[in-house]
């Protein structure tokens, strides 16, 4: 590690934003013609507020992600399992570290953003706030969570905003390597033992719904959607994204030899897609509103790590400029 | 470790496959052995590194501590790997299925993953030793070991400037990181001298041109070491060395714990594929 000290965020240039005429059309102009708005470009203040807002959720999503599976790194089951969970969770730190970096682009610190998490301010999403109490859950995680993550995310690669754009090339490539270890882990538990192929259902029947809502409220009820789908952040609507993933699970949950836990899942002929039950949304709020299992052990636990580091980031700032004031006495020394 | 890393190695697995041909002279059981030893070490403190995770004073350093847990995971495979190849057991079976007194790792590695600064000041005493224990073992007349060590040599130069820099900021940053890291190293320090004993089946080796000589491993790590404590304005401890015997199946009290939680949900399932 390089530097130890916070980030500086790059201070917002007042005439970057989109508020002239002239500004704002050349923004338009480079929406309309699917081209990239990057960091010193004009933009409405609108799109940095809602580019920071989805950017430093999806940052505190990995940051809180870690949990629930790091919950089974010094439990699995197997060294190679063990070694494979371990690099994942090392890459969802690595991602949330891209991207608060590709947040702090837009002017706001990382020092801003871990402030407005542990304060309980700023949202992660809420499935992790579901508990792992088993290992197959580490397969669940991987199938379903990441897989409706690289659902969503794919399309982010093509993202008006180049910085957030160009970390999810990255981020999806691991995502994908994430997905396919949570189908192996499920694959070699529904082939194992009773027990084995036990655990793997229960854990699918717990996953598959919070999953699905992943994706967010219905069209009908989503509040960011169109201003987003226009500013072209989000390509696709979260019930068309939704149904991508549940037509991609089908056949994958066949090869695994598990169920789907949803009455309502079959295929209609008419539309080319498979139709799926009726979703909780209620639970869905009651999750958001920190109603869920973990909601405050996650929070917790993000607010200890944070607090037990705190003397060891004082100790790095100290050394430091400690190292800063030796270098300038030696320049003085050295100019006389 | 890169993820293509990992993939490979499992695909792969670990290097039970390598042919080497220690002299007929030795007994393969001696090599065994002696490939238990540095595997439990690289094993135990490879699950300390984990329950690290998401709990580091900074994300780069979740990662960091994350890498190294890795890399020491790898070693571990690699080592484990080897001795079961000439004892007919996997590295699960190993590291799964075996106790305590069957554990050969030295007490240092099962002391308790404390707070930042104990991390960082077992990472530096054992980086320090492992880096001249396998710069000299990648001279092995073991091909197998050699081959393990010459990789191993690479990373755990990266832990030790990694533990290094990080005394350095403890050592000479605030008093209270002063106080903290002075502590750790206080409390691990009677624990150090067991890694440079040696006994007659690392003789047995030595002899043969396969083992590193522990105690020949003292002299240079001092050098290393006492530059840093040093330079970080930290005091070396002057304290009786502990009795050990991690090596010989009196293990340190934190171990059982420790294999408790590693290993419970292998044994919940004994016979089972994960």
């Amino acid at each position: 590690m390089e530097s130890t000290t916070p980030t500086g965020a790059p201070a917002v240039d007042p005439a970057h934003d989109a508020s002239s005429d002239a500004a704002s059309a050349e923004f338009d102009a480079v929406i309309a013609a699917d081209g990239r708005i990057e960091p010193r470009d004009a933009m409405p203040d609108a799109y940095r507020k809602t580019l920071v807002r989805q950017m430093s959720q999806h940052a505190n999503s990995e940051i809180i992600g870690m949990q629930p599976e790091g919950n089974w790194i010094t439990r699995a089951p197997s060294l190679m399992r063990k070694a494979i969970l371990m690099a994942k969770v090392q890459d969802e730190a690595g991602h949330g570290l891209y991207l608060y970096s590709a947040a702090e682009t837009l002017g706001t610190s990382r020092a801003e953003m871990t402030d407005a998490l542990l304060a309980g301010t700023a949202r992660y999403s809420s499935i992790f706030n579901y508990p792992t109490p088993t290992w197959a859950d580490m397969g669940a995680i991987g199938w379903l969570v990441d897989g409706a993550a690289i659902v969503n995310q794919v399309p982010l690669c093509r993202c008006s905003y180049g910085p957030y754009a160009r970390a999810m090339v990255r981020i999806c490539k691991e995502e994908s390597f994430h997905q396919r270890q949570g189908f192996e882990i499920l694959l070699t538990l529904s082939r194992g033992t009773a027990a084995q192929h036990e655990m793997a259902q229960d854990a699918v029947n717990r996953w598959y719904a919070p999953s699905l809502m992943m994706f967010g409220p219905p069209d009908a009820d989503s509040s960011h959607s169109a201003q987003s789908m226009a500013w072209k952040i989000k390509r696709f609507s979260n019930d068309e994204l939704r149904q991508r993933f549940v037509d991609m699970l089908v056949p994958q949950a066949e090869a695994l030899g598990l169920t789907l836990p949803d009455e309502g899942l079959r295929w209609n002929e008419q539309r080319g897609h498979y139709d799926y039950g009726e979703l909780d949304w209620a639970e869905f709020k009651a999750v958001l509103r920190g109603e869920g299992q973990c909601n405050a052990q996650r929070l917790t636990h993000r607010r200890r790590a944070h607090e037990d580091g705190a003397w060891v980031r004082a100790a790095a700032s100290a050394y430091a400029a400690k190292q800063a004031a030796k270098d300038d006495a030696r320049q003085e020394v050295s100019a006389a | 470790m890169t993820e293509q890393a990992v993939t490979q190695q499992a695909a792969n697995g670990p290097a039970t496959g390598t042919t080497s041909s220690p002299s007929s002279a030795v007994d393969r059981r001696d090599i065994a052995e002696y490939a238990l030893r540095l595997g439990d070490d690289a094993l135990v403190l490879a699950q300390r590194m984990g329950e690290w995770v998401s709990h580091a004073p900074e994300l780069e350093e979740d990662v960091a501590l994350t890498n190294i847990g890795l890399d020491l995971l790898g070693q571990a495979r690699a080592l484990l790997g080897y001795a079961g190849s000439l004892t007919g057991r996997t590295e699960d079976e190993l590291a799964y299925f075996r106790s305590d007194l069957e554990f050969r790792c030295a007490h240092l590695m099962c002391l308790p993953r404390g707070d930042f600064a104990a991390t960082i000041g077992r990472m530096l005493v054992v980086a320090a030793y492992q880096w001249e224990l396998y710069e000299r073992l990648s001279e092995s007349a073991d091909e197998t070991l050699a081959g393990i060590a010459k990789k191993a040599v690479k990373e755990v130069a990266y832990h030790l400037e990694h533990a290094r820099m990080w005394t350095l900021r403890l050592g000479d940053g605030t008093d209270e990181s002063h106080r903290r890291i002075q502590v750790a190293i206080d409390d691990l320090w009677p624990l150090v001298d067991e890694l440079f004993r040696t006994d007659d089946l690392e003789q047995r080796l030595a002899t043969a041109g396969i083992a590193v000589d522990s105690s020949a491993l003292r002299g240079p790590f001092d050098a290393v070491i006492d530059p840093i404590l040093a330079e970080a304005t930290l005091t070396r401890p002057d304290v009786p060395a502990a009795a050990g015997g991690g090596r010989h199946g009196r293990p340190s009290e934190h171990l059982g714990h420790l294999l408790a939680e590693m290993q419970v949900l292998a044994r919940q399932f004994p016979g089972a594929s994960w």
